[in-house]
């Protein structure tokens, strides 16, 4: 029987990790099917950026109750893993808490903190719950979380239930068996959490209790390979991607928009014929995005580190007075598509049209035309997001490829074209007002 | 000295003369031609004035930086616009621009660069502190003591390029009582007109932007509603219209309001 669950162990633990890894690999494909942009620069303040923003989870104290509660469900679950270590050596070998014998009163202290934060995060699961479905929190009872992604953060929540009370249940009745004596059951010395959980198993006897702990073991371990598993096809991914999209930030100021070499060449030589011009390489296909393909890859890394918080939505003057834009929205549409065109490639081998595309068929023009290019929701975003720059590129898309803007702006245009000014004043007015002041 | 506070050097004909002026005043076509930011553009000029900042204004020769349309998404337009400036300035060799318009500031500091077109850009409000730190603006407290004033952020100063001190900073020299709306600084509501909005109706929704932003402006009291932006100017002042309380609360730019409290205004 042990050495049937030790080979069953070892193959659910090599699958899990395969078939992860095949979807992360496959996100990485995805993510590199946009455009380059080049990020690289300044090595040193990337990663002071990405321990200050990702690690140190700057932005999320823009909310500190929130923050709070979010850092004990982060913080336990950086060390819980810490511990999968142990658990994947006991799993193979059939040994009981490997390292108890050889780290002693320190083994104590790493599992007693385990336990202790183990708690604390499912206090916060609890308190994240309350906030989503019976507090309603605006943000997150919004119209683009209606169905899966409600479902999804639920579920994520809920899943953290059973991995923590898995953990206290492991632990408490483990201790009871180490007073009982129990055979195999090491000494772990007094559990900070355990002491008070094993409370719960007084009237057990030590069979009963064996399975208790065997049971709420592989419930851990299962339920860990499971979500490691979930994870890539959930907004839980943010809990990896957050530290290379942290890493690859654009430094440059919120306010810059990026050059459009090639029509800056354009203008240029229409300007002046005789103008030196440098040769764009790589020249973009399209003015601005149509579809995700013609997003950078920057743009795509972002779709997939949003956890959905919706702190950009809930700051966006547009969204605040009813308007259609949601940058969340913006994100979970961009992902939503790339994951569709990841699909298609992996049917047909390659990029193949099919017919639809991020603007028109995900996002509408009724909802970038909606934005003040504010900046609020860049400010908000706790993983650094931008979601004004993918609007920016969808906008240029439309105005310069499709005409597609509202009379207004093309009377706008035309002003700016033959009177310089927005308004239709005549430009030899200009300097008017020194005879007003 | 009062005789020439309206006085308005055009670099055209300073560059005739074989003179260059200390910065560029980048006028913008607010300033120039709506009738609302024709006064903040009026009272910057007493300013500078009154202090003998020599400046100089390109007039006929300066065109829209072409910030509208490249929010809107023309980009063709914005570069035409911008080559044009840009050729125009380097013409004249200009190393300095202020200006009071935010959206001509984020603009020409950030976006012009690439374009061939680097200057030292400076927002007027960033000006101002410059110059009452170097001690050539002297602000009059008293005007407005025991006045109420409440700052309202522009989004392409503030979360654009993090310039959030500097009206701060000029607004405490007028002994006024500061008070900051619930949404300040890097987390200011904006007024509603950026990214090009200010030329078209909004989206269908529930509300004007710039209605909810008065709203939590007038949720503070104030006398006085300080902008540094002339179309958050013009969304504010019409937000206090729609709310019927434009007798009791009124719009300024932070330069008008230096203007009256040294006494700049005939």
């Amino acid at each position: 029987m042990e050495i049937v669950l030790q080979v069953l162990f070892a193959v659910v633990f090599g699958v899990s990790f395969y078939l992860a890894g095949r979807k992360f690999v496959a996100i990485r494909r995805n993510i590199l099917l946009g455009r380059k942009e080049s990020l690289t620069d300044q090595p040193a303040r990337r990663w002071k950026h990405m321990v200050l923003f990702a690690l140190g989870q700057k932005k999320m104290f823009r909310k500190p109750l929130p923050a709070v509660l979010h850092l004990f469900i982060y913080v336990s679950f950086v060390i819980v893993n810490l511990e999968l270590i142990e658990i994947a050596i006991d799993g193979v070998t059939g040994n009981h808490r490997t390292f108890a014998p050889y780290l002693g009163g320190f083994y104590t202290f790493v599992i007693s903190l385990i336990e202790t934060l183990s708690a604390l995060a499912l206090v916060a699961t609890l308190v994240f719950l309350w906030r989503r479905n019976v507090l309603k929190v605006k943000r997150f009872t919004q119209p683009e979380l209606k169905g899966w992604p409600f479902k999804d953060a639920n579920f994520i929540l809920g899943m953290e239930l059973i991995l923590v009370t898995a953990i206290l249940t492991m632990n408490g009745a483990d201790y009871r068996l180490q007073q009982l004596g129990a055979a195999h059951y090491v000494d772990t010395g007094t559990l900070l959490v355990g002491q008070f959980t094993s409370q719960l198993f007084m009237h057990m006897g030590t069979a009963s209790l064996e399975h208790v702990e065997r049971i709420a073991w592989w419930v851990h371990i299962l339920g860990i390979l499971f979500f490691l598993n979930y994870i890539p096809y959930s907004k839980h991914l943010h809990i990896i991607l957050a530290f290379p999209n942290a890493y690859y930030t654009r430094f440059a100021v919120a306010g810059k928009m990026e050059n459009m070499p090639v029509i800056a060449n354009e203008v240029k030589s229409m300007l002046d014929p005789s103008a030196a011009i440098t040769e764009i390489p790589d020249p973009p296909k399209t003015f601005g995005a149509k579809d995700v393909t013609d997003l950078t890859w920057k743009h795509l890394l972002d779709a997939y580190a949003c956890t959905e918080c919706g702190r950009c939505t809930a700051a966006c003057p547009a969204n605040i007075t009813g308007k259609q834009l949601s940058p969340r929205k913006i994100m979970m549409d961009t992902r939503d598509r790339l994951e569709e065109v990841g699909r298609n490639f992996d049917k047909h081998g390659a990029i193949t049209d099919d017919g639809k595309s991020l603007f028109g068929d995900y996002i509408t023009a009724e909802e970038i035309r909606a934005c003040t290019t504010c900046n609020a929701c860049v400010e908000e975003c706790p993983v650094g997001i931008q979601p004004l720059s993918i609007i920016l590129e969808l906008r240029r898309y439309a105005v310069m490829e499709q005409s597609n803007a509202p009379n207004e702006w093309n009377m706008m245009f035309n002003n700016m074209e033959n009177n310089q000014a927005p308004w239709q004043f005549n430009p030899g007015d200009r300097v008017n007002w020194k005879n007003e002041i | 000295m009062q005789e020439n506070l309206t006085n308005v050097p055009i670099m055209a004909e300073l560059f005739a003369n074989g003179e260059s002026p200390e910065v560029l005043f980048w006028v913008g076509c607010a300033g120039s031609f709506d009738d609302r930011a024709k006064k903040i553009t009026g009272a910057f000029v007493r300013i500078l004035n009154s202090i003998g900042v020599r400046f100089a204004v390109l007039g006929t020769e300066e065109s829209c930086t072409g910030d509208p349309a490249r929010r809107a998404g023309n980009e063709f337009l914005f570069q035409m616009l911008a080559q044009n400036n840009i050729a125009v300035m380097n013409g004249y060799g200009i190393k300095k621009i202020v200006t009071t318009c935010p959206h001509c500031f984020n603009i020409l500091k950030n976006e012009y660069p690439a374009l061939g077109g680097e200057y030292e850009v400076l927002h007027h409000t960033a000006f101002l502190q410059q110059m009452i730190d170097e001690g050539r603006l002297k602000v009059e407290g008293g005007a407005f003591a025991g006045k109420r004033i409440t700052y309202h952020d522009s989004c392409y100063l503030g979360r654009a390029n993090d310039i959030y001190e500097a009206p701060r900073n000029v607004l405490i020299q007028l002994d006024a009582q500061l008070a900051e709306m619930k949404s300040c600084k890097s987390r200011g509501l904006c007024c509603g007109a950026g990214g090009a909005q200010m030329w078209k109706e909004a989206e269908h929704g529930n509300k004007e932007i710039n209605i909810e932003r008065t709203e939590q402006a007038l949720e503070v009291n104030p006398d006085i509603i300080a902008s540094a932006c002339p179309f958050c100017n013009t969304m504010m002042t019409d937000g206090v219209k729609m709310k019927e309380k434009e007798e009791g609360v009124k719009v300024f730019d932070v330069a008008e309001l230096v203007a009256m409290a040294n006494g700049l205004f005939a």
